[in-house]
This record gives structure tokens, C-alpha cells and sequence, in this order.
């Protein structure tokens, strides 16, 4: 059977073009629809990545090694030894890029005039420096300087509220493993500002060496925190890790830890999908439309090219290719519109203007739009997929005009 | 009839294929508008209902600078006698005493720092949601040491009802305050952040334990309906006269993320709208401007015959209303339909639990069917379907009666 593709392709481009103002209308609504469907769901990528990323700055790391009671009871009581041997060597090699362990307990802080409970996470600076999960501004003082430092760092919506601040000693009270208050009196050495205002009223840290002598657990540690600097890759290297620590610890990702995290993840991905979805089943009655008249509009012709030879499935076929065109102008014009619209919003859309809102999404004030390449061809499949199965109901019905019938019409 | 809505309405049916898909674009617009818009407005309301119902309230009173600082000087003095004079002049039942410290709390194997919230046990089930979600035991009954926890802060404690907690802190005084209180009821609200904080006892007891007097942090009142918030605050006003130091925060201020939330959503939301009207708008443009084309030469005769242009704009404007007056009239009905069933049998997608609970939400949305929900939408179809036909109807002025007849 003899397919003539290149006549055919030239035909379907002179009928698209016959009717120009039905055609430009029918473009630029599908250009509309792609260039809706690739920006917002860029806003909504870049947002959810943000969510995410500050979600695990603050959980912190990719990954978390705990002693398996300590999630639901997180008391120091649940302590673990220092990773050492296959764990530590694990650690170290790629594609991990940083880690730390940390004494995470619950304390109370009080100053002469009030008290709060608080986080304490005692923390070695240089092992938490590469993994980013000290916070970023420093308002007063210093950072810790190093595990055994003695003094703390507070946000500054915590040393408002004890009245206190840089310089000032509070006292710090928690339990040890026995159970007993083990408190002890710090100095402030340095005041510290938060992305998100509630981090900065619950997280305080001082250094990991003096909490575990506070506490009489040398060489003990809470949670060990792994970070391979990519939130999408944990299955790769988790596995590996898990085989590596020693089975009386639990090895959690990401998405176990913080399952609201992990489920917002999955709603966004399955919320892009159906999005897309709908805006081209809205486009599809424009473009099922377009196609019925123009095939109603030659009928006649159509009926004498069936009346000349010419097979049904090859009609079928123009009608297709027709569409296909128009289709694939309108995607061209679409990603070009999406893409002079994301570039220009590359370095971040400010939205402090509801940035508590946003806060109760774990959001910061700048919106970052993520353009995803998935996103793109997401886009274009299911404008191609569904606009050629819109297109095949019109495209039978040309194929099947009676050519006596058609040449009879008007 | 009219011979215009004749024309107009016989017009609408020489192509009924192409009249029907663009009704069809219109209806499915509609029905999808209503179905987002219903869910949108049904979760909004029960974001802010759950979220001030849950604890804070419609509006609060309190000292001057406490809700930024939460420090326990700033307190007001005749606490209780405060909240019954706030009853009287709002006429509302629901308004009670509270009083907030922050203090180590300890079981017999763990430590805590918790927030201790001092309520007068008769009066706080009206305003607040909490103590009717008891998992275990019961509520506060008004005697001293009696404590009811957060169902996490219970885990975290490790206590159970008739188990004791040992409460340090320091007092308005800055004294040393120190007490004993048994767990009577374990409260389990669904909200992570609650349910780890929440320690309520009774406000006498904490103004023993912390050297209160009879000294208090706030007085919440909750009103039948957000409308009634700005009226109470005003009224409210006129406490300072006698009280300068205290002020009136109503929910807003309390939760200034809430409002901020919907806002930012509800933006979002609307350009997502925008972009299925202006696309269902192409769709009637298209439709339209074809239909006028085609016609040429029968508006040239028309116009021969003495028809003024003026008139065939406004023929077809209405054959345009009368197509999107039937989109709007089907939309609206089947979408009313889908969100009658949505009201009676919830709604809900997977993934959908855990992030309502951030939101206080809960599992399944019921979203009511309101006037609002049921016409914003499809009304703005409806208009952005009548500016399409604008071009169309404004190309039959420029129209020659001889060329146009000629035209092929």
C-alpha cells in the first residue's frame, strides 16, 4: 500500500490555513492552555521543592539514624554510641556529602524572669557547618566554636521572650538518663534569626561535647543526620547505609521522617498530572469544534477526492495530520510564551506578603519557579496523546462521508 | 417572540454540533468551577472554624503586648471578673478566663517543657473545641492538682490518667513555683503542634501555683459567626477607658498566618480559573467570529434590505447570550448536582489526611453548597463568554452590503 506521506502533510498544512482567523484562535487558545500548564506547575514545583528543602534544613539531612525507640519517645534515654567502623565508613564515602550526630533532648530555659521549653540540640559547628543545618543569619555574637564550647546560641524570638539577651547567663535544665533535672548555667554567646519564626523559639544549641558531659553520656549521641545534598536521590544510597548500621539502630529517609513532607511530595506530582488534564479537556471542545467545521465546511471536497480513489484511512489520516499541526504550533508557541515568562522569574517572586501564611507551609518569602524538563514533556504528551484521540472522532467521520451524498451537497 | 430572539435563537441551531460543543466547553467549565470553588470555600471555612474553635478563639482580650511577648507580668488583674463583664456587654455565652505559664513538666521517667494553661473548667468547653476531644478520662472538675494533657505530650511523658506530673516553674513573682497535679483526661485533638503543648488546669489552681492573685493572660470570647468579630471589638473598645493597658485582638491578629494562607491560596486558585475562562472564552470567540463569517453574504443582504448594522451586532450579541445563558443555566444544574452529592458524601484524594491535619482539617471535606460557590464561577463564564462575541459583533460594522454579498 502506498503512503503518500508528503502530499498529505502539504495538504493538511494548506486546510489549516485556509480558514487563518479559525486556526490563529484555535493557536493561540492551545498556547494559552500549554503555557498555563507549564507555569503553574512550575510555581507549584518550585514551592514544593522550597517546602521540601526547608523541611529537611530543619529536620535536618536526607536521612536519619536513631536508636528505634527514640521517634516516638524522643527522651535522651534512647541514646546510641558514635557511628565507628562499617556506619563511619560508610558515612564517609560518596555519594554522601556530610553528616553529624547530635544530642537532641528536651530542656527548659529560664532566665531571671521567665522560663520556655525549648529543643537543645548539641551539636558539633563543623560537622553541622556541612550539612547547612546551623541557621544562616547571625544577629549578635558568634556561632559556637566548636563541640566543646560552653556557651549557647538562642533565636532571637526565644531571647525576647526570656527577657534576656547576648552576654546574659541562663539556666538551662533537662534530664539525664536517670532521670533527674541535670541543670547547669550558660552564657549567651550568640543570637541567631531563623527562615521560619517558629524555629527560632524552639531550636537552642550549645556544644555536643559539653551537653554529654552535662548529661554523663561520653561519646552518646541522639541522631545522626546524613545528607548526600539531593532530596530525590535517597533511594540510591539508603539501602546501603541501612546495611551498614548495625541492627539495633533505625535508618529512616526522609519521607518516613517527615511524612507530611513525603505525602505533599506525592499530591504535588499526581495535582501537575490532573491539572494538565483538565485544561486540555477544556481546550479539547475548542479543538474537536475546529475540526468538525472543517471537515463540515469540505465536505464536498472530501466527497469527490473518495469519488476520485482516494482511500479512507488516508483522509483519515489529513484529518490527523491537520491536527496534529495545529497541535504542535500551539505547543511550540506555548513552552516559547512559558519559558519568556519563567526566565525573567528566575531569581525568585516575592511573596512576603503572606509570608505567615506561607509559613504554615513551611514556606519562606521568596518563590522560587522550578522549571522541570518533565514538566515540559509532560505537557507536550498529553497535548499530543489526548488532542490525537480528540481528533480521531471527527477525523472517522470525514473518512466515512458516502462520496454521492457529499457531492450532492451544497 | 420577538423576531430578533427568533433569528437569534433559530441561528443558534444551523450548526447544532458546533452549538452543543461549545455549550459542552462552557458546562464542563462550569461544573468544574463550582466543584473547586465549593471545596475551596468549604475548606476555608472549616480551616478558620477548627483552627479559632480548636483555642484561640474569635477574639481575645489581654495586657497590652502579651500576644507578642507572652511574658507572665503582663497579665491583667480580676481576671474572672473581667470575663463576666466582657459576657455582659457582648451578650455572648461563650466567653472565658485563661492563664498561660511556661514550665518543666515532669513524670516519674521524663521531662518536659510545657505550656500550662490555667481555664475555668465550667466555662472553657464553650469556647474551645478541645475539651470535648477527650481520648481518656475525663475533663477538669474544678478541684485543685487535677491536669489534662495533650495525647503526644501524654506519650512523651509517658503518663496516663491517675499518673502524677510534676510541675516547675517560676512564678508572676519570679518566685519559685512548684506543684504536683494528677493526669485526670488525655485530650486527642488530631493537630500535631496541640497535642504535644496542651497541659490545662483549673485558673484557681494556677493562680496558687504560679502567685497569680487573681490575675489571668486573656479573655476569649467565641461568637456564633465571623461577621459578628468587628461589632465585639468595637464594643470591647470601651473597656479601655477604665483598663488602658488592655487591648482587644481579634482572630486575625491571632493567627495572622490563617487569613494570609487563604490569601496566598486563594490567588493561586484564581489564576488557575482565569485560565480555563479564558480558554472556555476562546472556544465561544472562535465559534462566534465562524459564524459570523460565514454568514457574509446573508448580513450583506440584510443589510441591503435596510437591516442597520447596530441591529445585527445585537442580533448576534444575543445569539451569544442565548449560548451562554444555556452553558450557564446546564453548567450551574449539573454542577449544583455534583455539589449537593459532594456535600452529602465528602470529599477526599489520596495523600489528602496528612495534609489537612497541618491545616486542622479534617479527612474528608463536606463542602457546603452556597449561593457564592454555586455562581462565581459560572457567572464569570458567563461574562467572559459575552465580551468574546464583542469582536465578532463589532466586524458587522465595517461590513460593505455590495462586497458582502459577493463574498464567497
Amino acid at each position: 500500500m502506498h503512503w503518500p506521506l508528503g502530499s498529505l502533510l502539504t495538504l493538511a498544512w494548506r486546510n489549516l490555513w485556509r480558514n487563518y482567523r479559525r486556526t490563529l484562535i484555535m493557536l493561540l487558545a492551545i498556547a494559552l492552555g500549554v503555557w498555563a500548564m507549564i507555569v503553574m506547575s512550575a510555581l507549584m514545583r518550585g514551592m514544593t521543592d522550597q517546602m521540601v528543602r526547608n523541611g529537611l534544613a530543619t529536620l535536618p539531612g536526607e536521612a536519619q539514624i536513631h536508636h528505634p525507640e527514640f521517634l516516638l519517645d524522643p527522651s535522651v534515654v534512647n541514646h546510641m554510641p558514635m557511628p565507628a567502623g562499617r556506619l563511619l565508613e560508610q558515612l564517609n564515602s560518596a555519594p554522601i556529602t556530610a553528616w553529624a550526630a547530635r544530642l537532641r533532648v528536651p530542656a527548659v530555659l529560664a532566665s531571671e524572669y521567665a522560663s520556655r521549653g525549648v529543643t537543645l540540640l548539641g551539636v558539633d559547628p563543623a560537622q553541622e557547618d556541612a550539612l547547612g543545618s546551623l541557621p544562616e543569619t547571625l544577629l549578635e555574637g558568634r556561632m559556637l566554636a566548636g563541640a566543646d564550647d560552653r556557651g549557647i546560641l538562642l533565636g532571637a524570638g526565644l531571647a525576647a521572650r526570656l527577657e534576656t539577651g547576648l552576654g546574659k547567663r541562663i539556666v538551662l535544665m533537662t534530664q539525664d538518663t536517670a532521670n533527674n533535672v541535670a541543670d547547669r548555667g550558660v552564657r549567651i554567646v550568640g543570637i541567631y534569626r531563623a527562615r521560619l519564626q517558629g524555629d527560632e523559639e524552639r531550636f537552642a544549641y550549645v556544644g555536643r561535647g559539653a551537653l554529654q558531659e552535662l548529661l554523663g553520656l561520653e561519646q552518646r549521641v541522639t541522631e545522626i543526620a546524613v545528607s548526600a545534598s539531593d532530596y530525590t536521590a535517597v533511594d540510591a544510597w539508603l539501602p546501603a547505609l541501612q546495611a551498614a548500621a548495625s541492627p539495633e539502630l533505625e535508618v529512616l529517609g526522609w519521607t518516613e521522617l517527615h511524612t507530611f513532607l513525603g505525602s505533599m511530595l506525592a499530591v504535588q506530582e499526581g495535582f501537575v498530572l490532573v491539572f494538565m488534564v483538565v485544561v486540555f479537556l477544556v481546550l479539547s471542545f475548542g479543538l474537536i469544534n475546529t475540526l468538525v467545521m472543517a471537515v463540515f465546511e469540505r465536505t464536498r471536497e472530501l466527497g469527490l477526492m473518495q469519488a476520485l480513489g482516494m482511500r479512507p484511512a488516508l483522509i483519515l489520516l489529513q484529518v490527523l495530520l491537520e491536527s496534529l499541526l495545529l497541535l504542535a504550533l500551539g505547543l511550540l508557541a506555548g513552552n516559547s510564551l512559558a519559558l519568556a515568562t519563567l526566565l525573567p522569574l528566575r531569581d525568585g517572586v516575592d511573596i512576603s506578603a503572606v509570608a505567615e501564611g506561607m509559613e504554615m507551609m513551611e514556606m519562606g518569602t521568596t518563590l522560587y519557579p522550578l522549571l522541570a524538563l518533565d514538566d515540559m514533556l509532560m505537557s507536550t504528551a498529553v497535548v499530543l496523546t489526548l488532542g490525537l484521540l480528540a481528533s480521531l472522532l471527527p477525523a472517522w467521520r470525514a473518512s466515512r462521508l458516502d462520496p454521492v451524498r457529499a457531492l450532492a451537497r451544497h | 417572540m420577538n423576531i430578533t430572539w427568533r433569528l437569534a435563537w433559530r441561528n443558534l441551531w444551523r450548526h447544532w454540533r458546533r452549538t452543543w460543543l461549545t455549550v459542552g466547553a462552557m458546562v464542563f467549565c462550569n461544573m468544574l468551577l463550582i466543584f473547586l470553588i465549593s471545596v475551596q470555600l468549604g475548606s476555608y471555612q472549616m480551616m478558620i472554624d477548627n483552627s479559632l474553635g480548636a483555642f484561640t478563639g474569635h477574639l481575645q482580650l489581654q495586657h497590652e503586648g502579651f500576644d507578642e511577648e507572652q511574658r507572665i507580668r503582663q497579665s491583667m488583674p480580676a481576671v474572672a471578673e473581667r470575663a463576666r463583664q466582657v459576657q455582659e456587654l457582648l451578650g455572648a455565652e461563650a466567653v472565658a478566663a485563661r492563664g498561660i505559664a511556661y514550665a518543666l513538666a515532669s513524670s516519674e521517667e521524663r521531662s518536659f517543657g510545657i505550656q500550662v494553661t490555667g481555664v475555668e473548667p465550667e466555662r472553657e468547653p464553650r469556647v474551645s473545641t478541645l475539651p470535648g476531644l477527650l481520648r481518656e478520662g475525663r475533663y477538669l472538675s474544678g478541684a485543685d492538682g487535677e491536669i489534662v494533657v495533650g495525647a503526644l505530650l501524654a506519650r512523651n511523658l509517658r503518663v496516663a490518667p491517675g499518673d502524677e506530673i510534676t510541675i516547675l516553674g517560676s512564678g508572676r513573682d519570679g518566685s519559685f513555683a512548684a506543684a504536683i497535679a494528677t493526669v485526670v483526661g488525655i485530650v486527642d485533638s488530631g493537630i500535631p503542634d496541640l497535642d504535644r503543648a496542651l497541659a490545662q488546669v483549673s485558673l484557681p489552681w494556677f493562680q496558687t501555683v504560679f502567685s497569680m492573685g487573681d490575675h489571668g493572660h486573656s479573655v476569649v470570647v467565641r461568637l456564633p459567626n465571623l461577621e459578628q468579630v468587628p461589632l465585639a471589638v468595637t464594643t470591647l473598645q470601651a473597656l479601655r477607658a477604665e483598663h488602658p493597658e488592655l487591648v482587644v485582638l481579634d482572630w486575625d491578629q491571632l493567627q495572622p498566618g490563617l487569613r494570609q494562607a487563604i490569601r496566598s491560596d486563594m490567588a493561586s486558585a484564581w489564576v488557575m480559573y482565569g485560565v480555563l475562562i479564558l480558554l472556555v472564552a476562546f472556544s465561544v470567540l472562535n465559534t462566534q467570529l465562524m459564524s459570523v463569517l460565514e454568514r457574509t453574504r446573508e448580513f450583506g443582504v440584510m443589510l441591503a434590505l435596510g437591516v442597520s448594522p447596530g441591529r445585527l451586532a445585537r442580533l448576534v450579541g444575543l445569539e451569544t447570550a442565548l449560548l451562554a445563558a444555556l452553558g450557564l443555566g446546564l453548567g450551574v444544574l449539573l454542577g449544583a448536582l455534583l455539589a449537593l452529592y459532594l456535600q452529602q458524601a465528602g470529599f477526599t484524594f489520596p495523600g489528602m489526611e496528612e495534609m489537612n491535619a497541618r491545616f486542622n482539617l479534617p479527612e474528608r471535606i463536606y463542602p457546603p453548597v452556597t449561593l457564592a460557590s454555586l455562581l462565581w464561577g459560572p457567572l464569570t463564564v458567563f461574562l467572559g463568554a459575552l465580551l468574546a462575541a464583542v469582536y465578532p459583533a463589532l466586524r458587522l460594522f465595517g461590513l460593505q452590503p455590495v462586497a458582502a454579498m459577493r463574498a464567497t
